[in-house]
C-alpha cells in the first residue's frame, strides 16, 4: 500500500495521443460523437479539428492516481470538471499533490494540461493511503 | 435560455451491461493501462480475481448507456449540439471484472439555468448482480444558450 504526505507531489504521467488515438477510444468506449472522429465535422461546427474525449483525459487522471496508489481497487472517487479542449498529437501532463490524510484515506487534487491549456480543472481524487 | 424543471426527479429504465474480458482490454489499451491485472486473465487470477479487472474508469462504459436516453429525453429538453460534458464525479466500491453484469439506473438529478446556460445533472447508480452498488456518479452537462 503507498505512503502519501500531506503536500507531496505525486509522479506527473504524460502521454501523447497519437492520431487515431480518439478512433480507439470512441470504438472502446461507444462515444462516436463526430466532433472526435470526423475531422470535417469537427472544424464544420467551430472547433479546430478533431478533440479528445474529456473522459478519455479524465482516465489519464485517473490513471495518474492508481499507479501513485498501486491498483485499480486503491481509487475510491474522482470528480473531474472539464474545461478547455484536449488535442491529438500534442502530449498531456497529470499533475497530482496530496492535499490531506485522514483515517486511511489521502485526498489528491490534480489536473490535466496540455501545454497552458488546462483541459481537467479540479479533480479530486480519494485513494487507499497507508 | 430558458429551462423546464418537470423532468427533475424522473428515474429511467434500467440498463444491464454484461462485461466482457476483450472489452475491459480493448478499453484499456485505448487509455493506455499497462497494469497485467486490466490484460492478462492469468495475472489477475493470481491476484484473486475471477478474470480480468475493468479500470475504474470503465465505469463510464457500463454507466452511458443508462445516461443516454436522459440526454435525448424531450422532456428533459437537451440540445445535443449545444451541450458539453461540463463535469464527472465518480465514487468507487469495489473494481468489477469480466463476466459481470452491471445494471445502471439514471435519475434526473437537476436542471437549472444560470447566466444564460441550462445546468442539467444525471444522477447514476450501478448494482453488481447481488444488488450491491459498485459505482455511484454524476455526470454533468452544460448546454451553451443558443
Amino acid at each position: 500500500m503507498a505512503h502519501f504526505e500531506p503536500g507531496e507531489r505525486l509522479p506527473d504521467l504524460t502521454v501523447t495521443p497519437d492520431r487515431f488515438l480518439t478512433v480507439r477510444y470512441a470504438g472502446a468506449s461507444g462515444d462516436y460523437n463526430p466532433i472526435h472522429i470526423d475531422e470535417e465535422f469537427a472544424r464544420s461546427v467551430g472547433l479546430p479539428g478533431r478533440i479528445l474525449h474529456g473522459l478519455w483525459s479524465m482516465a489519464q487522471v485517473a490513471r495518474a492516481q492508481t499507479e501513485a496508489a498501486g491498483g485499480p481497487d486503491k481509487l475510491l472517487s474522482l470528480s473531474v470538471q472539464f474545461r478547455g479542449m484536449g488535442v491529438l498529437e500534442q502530449e498531456l501532463t497529470v499533475t497530482s499533490t496530496v492535499r490531506a490524510v485522514e483515517d486511511g484515506v489521502a485526498t489528491i487534487a490534480a489536473e490535466a494540461r496540455q501545454g497552458d491549456t488546462r483541459i481537467v480543472r479540479n479533480a479530486v481524487a480519494r485513494v487507499v493511503a497507508e | 435560455m430558458s429551462v423546464e424543471t418537470s423532468a427533475v426527479g424522473k428515474t429511467y429504465a434500467p440498463v444491464t451491461y454484461a462485461i466482457g474480458r476483450e472489452k475491459v482490454r480493448e478499453y484499456a489499451n485505448a487509455v493506455g493501462e499497462t497494469n497485467p491485472l486490466h490484460l492478462d486473465p492469468t495475472a489477475a487470477r493470481a491476484a484473486g480475481y475471477a478474470d480480468v479487472v475493468a479500470p475504474p474508469m470503465f465505469a463510464v462504459v457500463y454507466q452511458s448507456p443508462s445516461v443516454t436516453p436522459g440526454l435525448f429525453d424531450p422532456e428533459v429538453g437537451i440540445d445535443f449540439a449545444l451541450m458539453v460534458h461540463s463535469g464527472q464525479e465518480l465514487t468507487w466500491a469495489r473494481p468489477v471484472v469480466a463476466g459481470e453484469e452491471i445494471t445502471t439506473t439514471t435519475t434526473v438529478a437537476a436542471i437549472a439555468e444560470r447566466g444564460g446556460m441550462g445546468f442539467f445533472d444525471f444522477e447514476v447508480v450501478s448494482r453488481d448482480g447481488d444488488g450491491e452498488i459498485v459505482c455511484t456518479g454524476l455526470w454533468k452537462m452544460i448546454v451553451r444558450g443558443s
